[in-house]
């Protein structure tokens, strides 16, 4: 039986090729600097992906990510160690792949929000604010373990957004988008006049230390200097591993599927005896929480805090991501955040019109292809299952 | 309080009350006739502003000085030219996403607000900047005790009176507004009963945006400087509005967009805490309105309950 089974199972090779590809370019595009030669690997790029679409070598790709993750998923982490590695000293793209790592996590966050459960969140850069400002205000004037820093900053996401679970909940559809929209902009400009929390100049925030050990200091080991990012890219990684395996597991579970019951159809789960209350709450505070503790790194990694990183564009910066990469798809995030995060630093000619191109490539999905770059798969609970 | 301080503070709030009411009857009646929301609304005013900045440069570097002439101009270009953009965002992003799920909607219009406010700050002259407005109504004004009643401001206000009112006309008592209401009640038997669907809808969505951009030459005429947030921050009081007073109902939306305007106003004035804090106070208000009527003050009339 086990080997009738093996014989089916798709080979983990297709992703495994797909991985090794995609990492060698991201490597060659963060080491170009030239924007001539930038283009042009960004074009080729592209003319690789439409032609690999086109010759049908995707799908081989997609069968063995869903049904060999145990293999890839650590695959994918070397992967990302490895081009840690090569860019050890070079702190601009050490910075670049923190927040790669960490807009991943929050947008992971605004995944079983939006993705699962069906609520609505364009307060998704607030909530990564608030996580960022308890780490500037904790680490300030306090000496709580910076670790539990984290912790305490998704914690604050996740209390300040229960304030809005009554309107939430009884809320639908589009009173339900202006709840966090209004809830956006009060944060905004409450940060922005409050004086004790700086005002429009924000604060500064200390670096992360853990049992004496400073991240702010560069490394040297075996006489090998190492960029300070490095500490913070493995903290990073670490905490985005946890938060893609939580959210996978959720998803998995019948935690999924209650909250995949509710996205669908309210009132048919609810006739169902399912308890629409209590897994609205849980998705909403559970994807608060992961984008609070991503926000609360990254503020500690950036160094400052201000009211102008966490408006109501940046909230739709992150629902881009989550759209671009194929709602409820943990993978398509990863994917999306890297081309988000990455491409309009390294085309310095794109930066000045990101937010435009950003916002443009997100009505394009929407009107062609909107299911994302990586549609979400059906469930395999029996990877030996014929899909 | 001194009887001529809260005259003046009254009238301020009936400014911001009538250009919240505008953006707001916008997003009521694009929901009326489609159930969508078209946030782009806003970031249309901000395109309507710029649009009379613009033919405002382009009558002054032609040589024409009227005021009048000058004032007229701008609202015909600037109405005429957003009406047309209104009805071409509805052709070519609202249209075609009927079928899919309203959320959708919601974000290609949040997404094309974005385009629109950006592409104003990028693509127009020193867009990035605030620029001033000219002053084109007479300024003159009369004191009475504290009560500095400018002559622009009762102008304005007028006007916004009248446009409503007119709005109400063509909606309760032209034929055009007779398929306006046909088609927010009920699409099918409107269709059956020979009105043309699509036209209605391309005729409400230019509108809509007609009266967003008079809104947006409100707001200049009145702050005389625009930028190119204003039509964010509008967008989302707007909406807000249209919302708290509940979603297809004009006199639900007017409603909403004066309270949203009080709001402020008592939250600048009236309350203990720095006046920086009135959008603070305003929004929490708004939601917790939102928690206390889920569906508005004036409700839809069809409401699903488990």
């Amino acid at each position: 039986m086990a080997l009738a089974g093996l014989d089916k199972k798709p080979s983990i090779l297709p992703g495994a090729t797909a991985v090794v590809l995609a990492t060698a370019f991201l490597i060659v595009l963060l080491r170009v600097e030239n924007q001539k030669a930038v283009i042009t690997l960004l074009a080729f790029g592209m003319v690789a992906v439409v032609a690999t679409n086109w010759l049908g070598y995707f799908t081989p790709v997609a069968r063995s990510f869903s049904a060999r993750e145990d293999a890839l998923g650590p695959f994918t982490v070397v992967a990302a160690l490895v081009v840690a590695a090569v860019f050890h000293e070079d702190h601009f793209v050490l910075l670049m792949l923190c927040t790669v790592v960490l807009y991943t996590v929050a947008t992971l966050g605004l995944n079983i929000q939006f993705g699962y459960a069906g609520v609505l969140n364009f307060a998704g850069a607030s909530f990564f604010g608030i996580g960022a400002y308890t780490a500037a205000v904790l680490n300030q004037h306090t000496a709580v373990p910076h670790l539990l820093v984290l912790l305490t900053g998704g914690a604050m996401a996740a209390m300040i957004g229960s304030l809005l679970l009554l309107p939430v909940l009884r809320t639908r559809g589009h009173y339900a988008a202006v709840v966090t929209i209004a809830f956006a902009l009060l944060l905004k400009t409450f940060l922005e006049v409050n004086d004790i929390l700086g005002g429009p100049q924000g604060l500064q925030v200390r670096g992360m230390n853990i049992f004496g050990w400073s991240f702010n200091n560069n490394i040297e080991f075996a006489g090998i200097q190492l960029s300070f990012y490095v500490s913070y890219f493995l903290l990073s990684l670490m905490i985005l591993i946890v938060a893609f395996l939580l959210v996978r597991r959720v998803e998995r579970s019948w935690i999924g599927l209650n909250l995949d019951a509710l996205r669908l159809d309210e009132t048919a789960a609810s006739c169902f005896g399912l308890n629409i209350v209590r897994w609205k709450v849980t998705a909403f505070l559970l994807g608060n929480f992961l984008i609070g503790t991503a926000g609360a790194l990254f503020g500690m990694v950036g160094g400052f805090v201000q009211p102008n990183n966490y408006t109501f564009a940046d909230s739709l910066i992150l629902v881009s991501i989550l759209l671009l990469g194929g709602i409820g798809n943990p993978w398509g995030v990863v994917l999306a955040t890297v081309l988000v995060v990455i491409v309009p630093e390294k085309l310095q000619v794109i930066q000045e019109y990101r937010f435009m191109l950003y916002a443009a490539l997100v009505m394009i999905v929407l009107l062609f292809r909107p299911e994302g770059l990586l549609p979400r798969p059906v469930r395999r609970y029996f990877s030996e299952w014929r899909s | 309080m001194d009887p001529g301080l809260i005259a003046q503070h009254t009238m301020n709030g009936l400014m911001l009350g009538m250009m919240y009411a505008l953006v707001a009857v916008g997003f009521t009646l694009f929901f009326g006739v489609l159930d969508v929301i078209k946030f782009s609304h806003g970031d249309v005013l901000t395109v309507g502003a710029f649009t009379a900045l613009a033919a405002f440069i382009g009558m002054r570097s032609i040589g024409v000085t009227s005021d009048a002439a000058q004032l007229l101009v701008i609202l015909l270009v600037a109405i005429g030219t957003i009406a047309l953009l209104g009805a071409v965002i509805a052709k070519l992003f609202v249209l075609p996403l009927r079928t899919a799920p309203a959320l959708n909607t919601l974000l290609i219009t949040l997404m094309l607000g974005t385009v629109l406010r950006e592409a104003v700050r990028l693509f127009y002259p020193d867009g990035a900047n605030p620029k001033p407005f000219p002053r084109l109504l007479p300024s003159d004004s009369i004191n009475i005790g504290n009560l500095n009643l400018r002559l622009d401001n009762a102008i304005l206000l007028a006007a916004g009176t009248l446009v409503i009112v007119g709005l109400q006309f063509l909606l309760n008592r032209t034929k055009l507004g007779l398929a306006i209401r046909a088609v927010a009640q009920d699409e099918e038997t409107a269709r059956t009963m020979g009105v043309n669907f699509n036209a209605v809808v391309l005729i409400t969505f230019a509108i809509g945006s007609a009266l967003a951009a008079f809104a947006g030459i409100m707001n200049g005429l009145y702050y005389n400087e625009i930028n190119f947030g204003i039509g964010l921050y509008l967008g989302v009081v707007g909406f807000s509005a249209a919302i708290i007073g509940g979603l297809g109902s004009i006199y639900g939306a007017i409603l909403g967009g004066f309270l949203f305007a009080a709001l402020q106003t008592i939250g600048a004035v009236a309350l203990p805490f720095a006046s920086a804090y009135k959008d603070v106070f305003a929004f929490a208000v708004v939601i917790a309105l939102m928690a206390w009527r889920p569906t508005g003050l004036i409700p839809e009339k069809l409401s699903e309950r488990v």
